[in-house]
């Protein structure tokens, strides 16, 4: 076990209550998906596990304790430093522990290989274009070779190839370097081609109504898109979709 | 269609560039030479007028100095207008240098603490909004130097863009960023230091262009009031001892003088601001058709 929430509640202003009583417990290696309409809290949940927020009431803790570098953050945004270069804004978490560049170089170096972006390392991200980007921000999240990466919605401002490319690609990324993965997303797809477990959500108040677990044997290559197990795993992510739609109206 | 295919073999040349692209590349030619050569011909087309009206008019020179005797008044006048010039140069160098130290200085305290900026920035707009004209008077009174007193003036005319852009700068760094900060746990000078001074550097070097030419405003307006006691200062106080003896000539030179001093002053914070930016500002990028 990685970490657990657990009765966790979130209000804003004393009344609007943006997440209910949630509880998720998350396993080294899991790849979770947070699925649910906008206002059904992922993204709090999110920044309640980053920590950038704290909850109303309830814990989440990390089992182990939380250390430097254990967490990776990627947002909708690629939210990269305009002013500088691919490789210093990799080198950013390293950067703000006060490292020095070129005692890290080979770390920052090894997480642009692995995004396929080496030869950019001196780009300007102006130069890039928007998947690109993303690709930088991703190598930013693992250069730290984090125990847990939290994604919020990253693919949904790119175009529907260049998406399917990169949720191949992070899988391949995960495998690489090992890692616990949190993924908010509004697509029911991308999170069944993903993830080990969906956690479906429900909006006003934010709450979790169901988990629908995604168990593939063998690898998901892009095979696994057209083949009959996704397709049942869609219909049932989606039925349970449905259902937070409902039960919210 | 397969004689298409042929043509294109034969002149790739002509698949690459139509019509439309073609009037395009002519255009842009026109406008990158017209660009010096219409006002360089409106320049010399005015002063044709202007000299012409004057000799053929018999305007008398204390009315209306023709362009020749102006420029023969630059050269005879050089060594009173060169020593001016310098004056009213430092004048306004050195307020705008002073204008970016307390400008940035004071905006960063206000971005650090919401308190010093709860106090103060009300008295940093009523300095700014109070005419300079109306406060010049009174620090010759209180100054020893009229050097001094002008710098004061102009200093006072060119911080507030620093200021304010600035401030505006160093608040308006991109949200997520500042979430991404704080979870790698950057410190307070970690956070200034790497992500509100890159943000507020176009900020900041807007607001330098206009204190640029401030700066060269407020040490003009200083001089004139300041000036006027005798304390003959730089160009303005030049210009306007000038006019007192209708020498009309010297006052015109001078003028020019002053002109050409703020076309340097903006063209060297353009170049500054360019340089700063050039690699990744959206605002210093050429766009791609």
């Amino acid at each position: 076990m990685l970490l657990e929430m657990s009765h966790v509640e979130k209000s804003f202003n004393g009344d609007v209550i943006a997440l209910r009583d949630m509880n998720l417990t998350v396993n080294q290696g899991d790849f979770i998906s947070l699925l649910g309409p906008s206002g059904c809290g992922k993204s709090t949940a999110l920044r309640l596990i980053a920590g950038l927020t704290r909850p109303t009431s309830g814990s989440i803790s990390w089992v182990g304790g939380q250390n430097e570098g254990d967490l990776g953050v990627v947002f909708q945004e690629p939210t990269l430093m305009p002013w500088a270069k691919v490789r210093d804004n990799v080198w950013l978490p390293f950067r703000l522990r006060g490292k020095r560049y070129k005692d890290y170089k080979d770390e920052v170096m090894h997480a642009l290989e692995l995004v396929g972006l080496e030869q950019f390392q001196n780009a300007y991200p102006r130069e890039l274009s928007g998947g690109m980007k993303m690709r930088v921000s991703i190598a930013r999240a693992m250069v730290t070779k984090p125990r847990l990466i939290l994604m919020d919605e990253p693919f949904a401002a790119l175009d529907e190839i260049t998406r399917q490319k990169m949720n191949s690609d992070l899988l391949a990324l995960r495998d690489a370097i090992g890692c616990t993965v949190i993924f908010v997303t509004h697509s029911v797809f991308e999170s069944v081609f993903l993830s080990d477990r969906i956690v479906v959500m429900a909006a006003r108040p934010g709450r979790v109504v169901r988990e629908v677990a995604v168990n593939v044997d063998g690898p998901r290559s892009d095979d696994f898109r057209t083949s009959m197990a996704f397709t049942r795993h869609a219909r049932d992510a989606s039925d349970a979709l449905q259902e937070a739609i409902s039960v919210a109206t | 269609m397969n004689q298409q295919v042929l043509q294109g073999k034969v002149s790739p040349q002509s698949i690459l560039i139509d019509a439309e692209e073609a009037a395009l590349a002519r255009r842009q030619k026109l406008y990158r030479i017209g660009r010096w050569t219409l006002p360089s011909l409106v320049l010399v087309l005015a002063i044709g007028a202007w000299q012409a009206y004057v000799t053929l008019a018999e305007v008398p020179h204390y009315i209306l100095p023709s362009p020749l005797l102006i420029a023969q008044t630059l050269f005879s006048d050089w060594h009173v207008l060169w020593p001016a010039m310098q004056i009213t140069g430092r004048l306004t160098f050195m307020a705008l240098l002073l204008a970016v130290v307390g400008g940035l200085a004071i905006a960063v305290a206000f971005t650090q603490s919401k308190w010093v900026e709860m106090s103060l920035f009300p008295y940093a707009v009523i300095l700014q909004v109070t005419p300079v004209v109306a406060i010049a008077p009174l620090l010759q009174i209180y100054m020893d130097s009229a050097f001094s007193a002008a710098l004061l003036c102009a200093w006072i005319v060119a911080f507030f863009p620093i200021l304010s852009n600035t401030t505006t700068g160093l608040k308006s760094a991109d949200h997520n960023l500042q979430d991404l900060f704080s979870i790698y746990g950057a410190s307070g000078w970690q956070r200034l230091r790497y992500l509100a001074a890159p943000s507020a550097l176009p900020y900041f070097l807007s607001g330098l262009k206009i204190a640029g030419g401030l700066a060269l405003i407020g040490a003009v307006v200083a001089e004139f009031v300041i000036g006027r006691a005798g304390t003959g200062l730089g160009l303005a106080s030049t210009l306007l001892e000038a006019s007192y003896r209708f020498n009309f000539g010297r006052l015109y030179a001078a003028l020019v003088l002053i002109s050409v001093m703020g076309v340097v002053i903006f063209a060297l914070m353009s170049l500054i601001s360019h340089l700063a930016l050039c690699r990744w500002h959206e605002s210093a990028l050429k766009r791609e058709s």
